[in-house]
């Protein structure tokens, strides 16, 4: 059988079609560079629906990302966005917040980039409530550099540097963030995603430090080393391992290998940011 | 007092404070910060006056944080600025390059101690000036300024903004302990006397905007966030557009360009002063504390009748290699205070050649110069 060529002359030509989040996005720098199956597309397509849905104008978006697979997001979506060095994307974007309190400033990256290398500045700044959303992909690995231990691997995964099985227990990201006073606290996988959606918009309308966690799979190295199959396997299995909880106390969120993933909104909550509290007590008489 | 940003007048200050005032003075209202020894005093005024200016002080969770803070201010639109020492500095350097990189308008203020390492904290030494000038990782060009005097703290400061601003980088203030630690008479002028480079904003529309594409002088103008321009700012290797390209035809013209809009614009950066050079045999090359120990050294020799001369570097990055190539020219050598075991004296050598004699006068750290060790380098040119 062969095929016939479209010449229906109402059928626009296929150039000129196009998917309805790209606006949102970096045309001209499309295709990306993630794999086929990576999370982080997913968590990048929620992003820019969310935006669609919050109260908040594109125009004042900014995107800070740091170094990492994740680190990429902001390369590819259609707002101001920065490109910081591994680990630092946080305090770049404080200082830009602080600076331009009107804009609404998101830092997308990884685990490895968030939690490890950036860790102090992560918890430093749910301490002080900063007015930033954070959004953390999360693959239990490092990517970029070709799949080694992160904060995150789950004990016994097999990562480049762990090629015996992970001993060292991983952070439970959400507890950490909360216990350090974060106001805002979700976690979701990327097969969740109209619920990852929704707290991206949530976060997107409130002002603190919104803290977003997403459960991404990665099947190239993360997958591939531990035997877990494909992305298909991977969406699989947070289909039948995923509890929603909403509300759980962090401290029960701690996730093992291949273990049940808690998911919901754990925190949300008000408490003035930094800027407020600045802007309030901070004045002196200069003297 | 609280309100005003540049205060006008008299002042007994320390060289710390009059460089956190001439930040102010220049319009910076962005700080942050981190505690060390002995730049605090910067830090602790920022806190003090930043508030009651409307502007943001904010201490840092560390040096990484408050180097990556500025940046990210700078591109919200805020004069910014930082201090630091040593160790600071260090931790500081992975992040001057993502400033460098991606040219972004910022001071920060480095009062040396001795080193390396924890070193002396409470104690002088001019150990940074290297790793000022390659510090960080890469090829780049910076500019460096060092006081001599908390006056010149304060000037040096504004300069240094203005610099930051026409040039598009980050601009380091090389102070030392000794400077940084002194009371001395600070005039500061009224503040419609002080001249300030404006922030070079496009005019273009998005659209027709390229956030990396050079005019004349090298230097790409900036635009505001929030107003629909949509730009990139990465890190990496990148074109005129912003948007990364990894490979050599990229990689050459915006690293050539990064380092030739400094050395090619070098002569309007270059400030030294320069003293009883017009007869001198022998020329001593300083900056900061140590100048003014050379100084009295040459107005010594002077008195013995040797024909000493003096060229203070201000503008210690770029090196103003034309002026010492001009004077080895007519010189019987130079002398080469520091305290460090020799590292602008290497320039000296450079620049000079090898038909003059150049005498490295060095200074472990921890104190400065006793004026014969200094003497003894001049005896040893003229004999």
């Amino acid at each position: 059988m062969t095929t016939t060529p479209v010449t229906d002359p109402t059928v626009a030509p296929c150039t000129a079609l196009h998917h309805p989040k790209d606006p949102m996005l970096r045309e001209d720098r499309l295709p990306h560079i993630w794999c086929p199956t990576c999370g982080i597309g997913t968590a990048v397509s929620c992003f820019v629906e969310a935006i669609k849905e919050s109260n908040v104008s594109e125009k004042q978006i900014v995107v800070v990302s740091g170094i990492g697979c994740t680190g990429r997001v902001a390369g590819y979506v259609q707002t101001d966005s920065f490109h910081t060095t591994h680990g630092r994307a946080i305090p770049f974007a404080v200082g830009l917040s602080l600076a331009r309190p009107d804009l609404k400033v998101v830092v997308f990256s990884g685990d490895g980039d968030l939690v490890a290398i950036g860790g102090n500045h992560l918890i430093h700044t749910a301490r002080r409530n900063q007015n930033l959303m954070v959004v953390c992909v999360n693959n239990f690995i490092y990517g970029m550099t070709g799949g080694q231990l992160a904060p995150t691997t789950p004990v016994t995964a097999r990562t480049s540097t762990t090629p015996y099985g992970n001993t060292e227990p991983p952070f439970n990201v959400p507890h950490l963030v909360a216990s350090c006073g974060a106001t805002y606290v979700a976690r979701w996988t990327v097969l969740h995603i109209r619920r990852l959606k929704k707290a991206m918009t949530e976060a997107l309308n409130r002002s603190g430090f919104s803290f977003i966690e997403v459960i991404a799979p990665c099947s190239t190295l993360y997958a591939r080393r531990n035997r877990l199959g494909t992305g298909y396997d991977l969406m699989k299995f947070y289909h039948d391992n995923s509890e929603i909880r909403h509300g759980a106390d962090t401290r029960d969120v701690a996730m093992g290998f291949q273990d049940k993933i808690i998911v919901g909104k754990f925190v949300d909550e008000d408490r003035p940011t930094f800027l407020d509290l600045y802007r309030s007590k901070g004045k002196g008489d200069g003297k | 007092m609280s309100d005003q940003a540049v205060l006008t007048g008299e002042h007994f200050m320390t060289g710390d404070e009059a460089a956190a005032e001439g930040g102010l003075a220049a319009g910076c209202r962005f700080f942050g910060g981190y505690p060390i020894t002995p730049a605090t005093e910067v830090t602790e005024c920022m806190a003090r006056r930043l508030p009651g200016l409307g502007g943001i002080f904010i201490q840092m969770e560390d040096e990484m944080a408050s180097m990556n803070a500025i940046l990210g201010a700078a591109w919200g639109g805020a004069k910014s600025m930082t201090s630091t020492s040593g160790p600071g500095f260090s931790l500081m350097m992975e992040n001057l390059g993502l400033g460098i990189m991606t040219e972004t308008p910022c001071v920060l203020v480095n009062v040396q101690r001795g080193g390396p390492s924890t070193g002396l904290p409470t104690l002088v030494g001019q150990q940074d000036m290297m790793q000022a000038r390659w510090g960080s990782h890469g090829d780049y060009e910076i500019i460096a300024l060092s006081p001599a005097s908390p006056q010149e703290a304060f000037d040096l400061t504004i300069q240094a903004f203005n610099f930051s601003e026409q040039y598009r980088l980050p601009v380091l203030l090389m102070m030392d302990e000794s400077v940084g630690h002194m009371f001395e008479k600070v005039i500061i002028p009224p503040a419609d006397e002080i001249k300030l480079t404006p922030r070079r904003y496009t005019k273009k529309k998005p659209g027709e905007y390229l956030p990396f594409q050079a005019g004349e002088d090298l230097v790409p103008e900036l635009i505001e966030l929030g107003k629909g321009y949509n730009i990139h700012v990465t890190g990496l290797t990148h074109d005129e557009k912003g948007y990364p390209g990894m490979n050599p035809e990229t990689q050459a013209p915006l690293v050539r360009r990064l380092v030739d809009k400094i050395r090619l614009n070098a002569d309007n950066i270059y400030m030294y002063d320069e003293r009883n050079l017009d007869d001198a045999e022998v020329v001593m090359v300083s900056y900061g504390i140590t100048s003014r120990i050379a100084q009295l050294v040459v107005d010594e020799c002077r008195a013995k009748g040797q024909k000493v001369g003096h060229l203070r570097l201000i503008t210690c990055w770029p090196f103003p290699e034309k002026k010492v190539r001009e004077l080895a020219d007519r010189i019987k050598g130079f002398v080469v205070p520091e305290i460090n075991l020799g590292q602008m004296v290497r320039e000296v050598q450079r620049a000079a050649g090898r038909n003059v004699k150049i005498i490295p006068v060095s200074h472990a750290g921890g104190g400065v110069h006793a004026p014969e060790m200094i003497h003894e380098a001049v005896e040893e040119v003229i004999k």
